[in-house]
């Protein structure tokens, strides 16, 4: 039959990732391995302060006496930490005073993805920060931010022009005894991006980073640090390519947000790491700690993430309620093809009173893929009239495929209330019917049916993005859906 | 005067909607509040059962010569207030039966009467179902649960007839009903009619005043009432539609800015 | 009791007893048990008694339990007077009554029985010696012993408890019903057995109740094993009504054949901590079984329902909801795991677990958990906690009844939707009774069991009167 659901979601399902080209640039490394040394030699390299390199080698200790989560839902071969490069750099880095002196190549490669730096500085208003491999190379618009008062940099810059503020804040939402990947991060994080939002100052445009794994064998282990001052908001956007690899490579990042009294961070991340080949051969593993906190009374956070690369992701973006009516935010679509297995959720912990959020979760499974949300809402005896509100359903594409919903709900307070549905189903054949005989091949009927399914949180991207993750959504799905 | 509405302020959440409402009603009257939507309609309705997510900022409502906002939301009830609700709640688990005679005695029981047996309160039920023309078997059924948008409406008529009140509100009882159900609901409504009581009918449209036939006629705009007259106000209305209001509203309001 | 010693229970004690007396133990057992006993007590030895490190036992702490002495039984008394433990007063329940006295079957004529229609009953040690193939082709067959270490323990102690067979075709004409009672002027620890076996075709409603009679602590550790065939029926209640010093963990193992139906029903009105552990197997296709609980719990009582649900077969529908409220210093736990394995097609599966805490003392812990590894599927669940609700509030009100009788209305109706479900008519008004006793507060220990009611020719006055008219 033509419209048999399982040979159109088998097609779908086998297109291949767009952006596994490999960029050839001059990169720098350090010794393949991980020891105090390599500690040494990345806060070395990067100038850093002693009390950088101090915390740095704390959380290598305590990293020394962890052990790898094993709690979520998903396989993973061992990994061995000495296999890898902890530091790669794009070596004609240095100093760019303009466009103009950065690698053609790193141009180039910023372009195939999308993001001319050049045209984004000059037209769409979008400050990008862009981190390939670990290191930022360049970030746009930071004199028009300046005038605002606006600080968004490098992390590396960060530290050295800015050290009371990373001392400040460093490690105050995600400390380094937090978990595994936080530990390993906290010891050997490259680079990556800081944000401060002066007291109400509304930033005037979207700020934007963009990560990109080039070399082989290197692990990436950025660290994002924003933070929005009284009454400042600030909308963030992040996006993430590597190359097509037969390895599995390490991705282990941390993102702190600190919004104080009245502020409001709005916080996008479109991940399309590499996932693998059909089989399962090669992609990136994803491991990533991702933390806000409403610190002041009417502070907001909201995540939004459309997660659709990476072999495996293990990633809960959470939110750290401690202000009184402050505001939470989870919106996530979730695809997961071939053998990719994505363990991904929340945590919404409510301290202070009056404290609500909100919790959206779209998993959509094809090929032999695992898909699981795993959110944890736990309203505390001070959170008195609080609100949740968890929707997280489940769309599963072809019977080789897995969708598990794991809610972890904790009530200590008889003021609030706490409200947790899900439904799990395979894609409505009626509805497949219904656009096919509107003319819709098979495959833009599924297109069709999982962006309506995705959109109430497509919606909460912001403009620039939403329209790449609605695309990504049918190519990740092509030959599984479409 | 059974009702007397003065200067009534009330906001949710902050946000003003009732600014300055005067309104009296005498028994045997009935009132049509009429407006377009968000005007404040059911929200007058509201504050007036004592609905506790209104907070009144100004003004008195005085109800048989007491201050009606004092009392909690059941004391209003047992004094003879009945809320005939927009969108009526449905409460899985309880029966209709059990329901309404837990009201009916709870309100004997505040006027000093002696509750109703079951065999007297079976046959209150009965007349009243007969009077109000339901025909379906309400008795086993969860309040509300499962009803038809037409069944609910039905059931707060009914309801209205079991308490037998003396002021009854009845927020856009007519939205959503089909003619034959609205006739139904119009009848109830008159044959509960007597000297004694007062009804407030909100309506959006002027088609329930066909059937149930106000003494006056009070058009609600932006949480003010902005015209009072007799039933064929409606009927203006009903010609000229709401924009006629609006547009008045507007250069009312402009006329008085240059006018200072 | 026979060489009772007040000890702590812990794993050395028990492998210690288990080496002492395991020719007591295995008195009657049949030649392939002892081999079972010995494998258990095995994997116990590595288990060992669960703690708050392992995910199913997060938020239940035995501490406290432990820390008690307890008299570990071995073997009862044979001198009960059983006309004075056992009496069972709900007006008009007509049931077959089995009686169990601090874990052991405790007959009033013969310890089994052999009915007209071919049922059997009574107790297990008995059955083993007289039915040895039919007991092995079941006992141990769907407990899990392997990573359960309190159904470990009790496989490799138990001695006795319920037998209950229900042959081919067979319609079991009343309910049956088992009391099981504690009652000893010690502490207690006690470890029973009970297996159901329902032929093909065949129908049982059973009520299994748990009681305390007196304040003593006790610790139980309770595993039934219940097999339905082909196309059987089950309509199973639990009913637990234990003092506030008990301990009792229940493990009740479900296997259901093709086209097998199951009703169950757990109520539980009192208890120190209760652990209720319920797995169920569906082993083939198209068969139905809905779970439904209400746990109403108040000063520092503790209960956890643990509820898993395995789809192996296509075309099986379960269900589950379970209702609680927690007054005072009550916690609760509710898991419930879906399980659709991958050929498990056409599997329709619902879990709910709604709860009020009704004092910021009280406590919740919801994990409803759905594994699905098959796209054909329609599952849901759902999980709320909050209030009652606000806007059924307003409009009561709004009719004239007053606060307390409004909130009163709302908790009996939000219990009622498992209560509902009972269909013994004469049980579900006795726990109607319950419930409304229960939550107005007068419902304690010893006047308060569900069976030994003290005045059951006058049931309880609501306030509202709540009884269809």
């Amino acid at each position: 039959m033509e419209s048999d659901p399982n040979k159109i979601i088998g097609e779908v399902t086998q297109s291949d990732y767009k952006y596994g080209f490999v960029t050839d640039i001059e990169t720098e490394y350090a010794p393949k391995g991980l020891s105090e040394d390599t500690v040494r030699y990345i806060s070395g390299k990067k100038n850093e302060p002693a009390f950088m390199l101090e915390y740095r080698l704390k959380a290598f200790r305590h990293w020394l006496t962890m052990k790898e989560p094993k709690w979520a839902h998903l396989e993973i071969p061992p990994i061995d930490f000495q296999d890898i490069f902890f530091y790669a750099a794009p070596k004609k880095k240095k100093e760019y005073e303009s466009l103009d002196q950065v690698d053609p190549e790193l141009l180039a490669t910023f372009n195939k993805l999308g993001i001319s730096l050049e045209e984004q500085k000059k037209l769409s208003g979008v400050a990008v920060d862009a981190v390939i491999d670990s290191v930022s190379v360049k970030t746009t618009f930071s004199d028009t931010l300046s005038k605002y008062g606006i600080l968004f940099c490098s992390m590396s810059e960060a530290v050295q022009h800015h050290p009371e503020l990373v001392k400040q804040y460093l490690g105050s939402v995600v400390p380094y005894t937090d978990n595994y990947y936080a530990a390993l991060n906290s010891a050997v994080f490259s680079d990556g991006s800081f944000c401060y939002i002066p007291k109400g100052v509304r930033c005037p445009v979207e700020l934007s980073t963009y990560f990109r794994i080039n070399a082989a064998n290197t692990g990436q282990f950025e660290r994002t640090l924003i933070v929005a001052d009284e009454g400042a908001y600030v909308s963030y956007m992040e996006g993430c390519t590597a190359p097509q690899r037969d390895e599995n490579q390490l991705h282990a990042a941390v993102v702190e947000i600190v919004a104080m009294k009245d502020a409001s961070v709005k916080y996008s991340t479109v991940q399309n790491w590499y996932p693998g080949d059909k089989n399962g051969k090669g992609g990136i593993y994803n491991f990533v700690t991702k933390r806000g906190i409403c610190k002041g009374n009417n502070s907001k956070i909201s995540w939004t993430q459309v997660e659709t690369g990476s072999a495996v992701t293990w990633k809960y973006p959470s939110c750290i309620l401690l202000g009184d009516n402050s505001v939470g935010e989870f919106y996530s679509v979730a695809v997961t093809n071939n053998h990719q297995q994505a363990d991904t959720g929340t945590k919404m912990m409510h301290l202070g009173k009056n404290t609500k959020s909100t919790i959206i979760s779209k998993g959509i499974s094809a090929g032999k893929s695992n898909n699981s949300y795993r959110g944890l809402v736990r309203i505390s005896k001070n959170a008195t009239n609080s609100r949740n509100y968890s929707q997280c359903d489940s769309l599963l594409l072809g019977s080789g495929c897995g969708a598990h919903t794991w809610p972890y709900i904790q009530v200590e307070n008889k003021s609030s209330i706490v409200e947790h549905e899900a439904t799990t189903s395979k894609i409505s054949e009626d509805q497949l019917f219904y656009c096919q005989q509107r003319g819709m091949n098979a495959e833009s009927a599924i297109g069709l049916i999982v962006n309506g399914y995705a959109k109430e949180v497509l919606k909460q991207l912001p403009m620039e993005f939403a329209v790449e993750a609605q695309k990504l959504l049918s190519i990740s799905l092509e030959g599984s859906v479409g | 005067m059974l009702l007397s509405i003065k200067n009534l302020h009330a906001s949710i959440n902050g946000k003003e909607i009732l600014k300055g409402i005067d309104l009296d009603v005498n028994e045997g009257e009935v009132h049509a509040i009429m407006g377009p939507n968000g005007t404040g309609k059911s929200t007058l309705a509201s504050v007036i059962a004592g609905r506790d997510v209104f907070e009144v900022t100004a003004g008195e409502i005085i109800y048989k010569g007491k201050n009606l906002l004092k009392l909690a939301v059941e004391e209003r009830a047992r004094e003879g207030i009945f809320l005939g609700f927009q969108y009526p709640v449905e409460i899985p688990g309880v029966s209709i039966t059990n329901f309404m005679r837990t009201a009916v005695n709870e309100i004997r029981k505040y006027k000093g009467l002696d509750p109703l047996g079951g065999g007297a309160f079976l046959r209150l039920m009965e007349e009243k179902k007969k009077l109000v023309e339901l025909t379906s078997n309400l008795a086993n059924r969860s309040v509300n649960e499962g009803f038809s948008g037409g069944e609910k409406k039905k059931n707060e008529i009914f309801q209205m007839a079991m308490l037998e009140p003396t002021l009854a509100i009845l927020d856009e009882t007519d939205s959503g009903l089909d003619i034959d159900a609205l006739r139904v609901v119009a009848n109830g409504v008159n044959k509960l009619r007597t000297k004694g009581n007062a009804f407030m009918v909100i309506t959006h449209y002027q088609r329930l005043l066909d059937y149930i036939v106000p003494d006056f006629v009070h058009v609600l705009f932006e949480g003010r009432i902005v015209k009072s007259g007799t039933k064929e106000l409606a009927l203006e209305l009903e010609e000229k539609g709401y924009d006629w209001i609006r547009k008045e509203q507007t250069t009312d309001d402009r006329y008085q800015i240059s006018d200072i | 009791m026979q060489g009772a010693v007040k000890q702590c229970i812990t794993k050395e004690l028990m492998l210690t007893l288990y080496g002492d007396r395991r020719a007591v133990i295995s008195a009657n057992d049949y030649p392939g048990l002892t081999a079972l006993r010995d494998d258990a007590i095995r994997r116990f030895q590595e288990l060992g008694f669960p703690t708050t490190k392992l995910e199913a036992w997060k938020h239940t702490d035995l501490k406290e339990s432990f820390a008690k002495e307890y008299d570990v039984v071995l073997k009862a008394d044979d001198a009960v007077d059983v006309q004075k433990v056992f009496r069972c007063n709900i007006p008009h329940l007509d049931t077959a009554i089995m009686g169990q006295l601090n874990g052991e079957y405790v007959s009033k004529d013969v310890p089994l029985m052999t009915l007209g229609n071919g049922i059997i009953m009574g107790s297990l040690a008995e059955a083993m010696k007289k039915y040895p193939a039919l007991i092995e082709a079941h006992l141990g067959k769907y407990a899990d012993s392997v990573t359960d270490s309190f159904t470990a323990l009790n496989t490799a102690f138990s001695r006795d408890g319920v037998f209950i067979y229900v042959p081919d075709n067979v319609k079991s004409p009343k309910p049956v019903q088992i009391i099981n009672v504690i009652h000893h002027d010690e502490n207690l620890f006690l470890q029973s057995r009970n297996l159901i076996v329902l032929g093909k075709n065949s129908r049982l409603s059973l009520v299994h109740c748990d009681d305390s009679y007196n304040h003593q602590p006790s610790f139980s550790n309770v595993v039934t094993e219940i097999h339905l065939g082909e196309h059987a029926f089950m309509d199973h209640y639990k009913l637990q009504n234990l003092n506030n010093s008990s301990t009792l963990i229940s493990s009740v193992y479900f296997q259901l054949e093709a086209a097998a139906g199951l009703e169950s029903h757990y109520i539980s009105l009192n208890g120190g901590l209760l652990r209720n552990n319920l797995r169920l197997r569906f082993n083939g296709p198209h068969g139905n079984a809905n779970i439904y609980g209400i746990y109403l719990m108040d000063r520092k009582q503790h209960t956890d329902n643990q509820v898993f649900v395995d789809h192996a077969f296509p075309d099986c529908t379960s269900g589950e909801l379970f209702k609680g409220i927690l007054d005072e210093h009550s916690s609760a736990v509710f898991n419930g795991h879906v399980l659709v394995e991958r050929n498990a097609v056409r599997t329709n599966a619902y879990q709910s677990n709604r709860n009020i805490l009704l004092t910021e003392t009280a406590k919740i812990n919801s994990k409803p958990f759905l594994e699905i590894y098959n796209d054909d599927v329609k599952c849901s669940h759902g999980s709320t906690t909050g209030q009652l609700d606000q806007d059924a509030m307003y409009y009561l009100r709004q009719r004239g009844i007053g606060e307390e009788s409004a909130r009163m209305l709302l908790m009996y109706a939000y219990a009622d939707e498992v209560i509902g479900k009972i269909a013994i008519d004469p049980l579900r008004r006795r726990v109607e009774d319950m419930v409304k006793k229960r939550l107005q507060g007068e419902l304690q220990i010893c006047e308060a069991c569900v069976l030994h009611c003290n005045t059951p020719e006058n049931p309880v006055e609501f306030t509202i009167d709540m009884t269809k008219i």
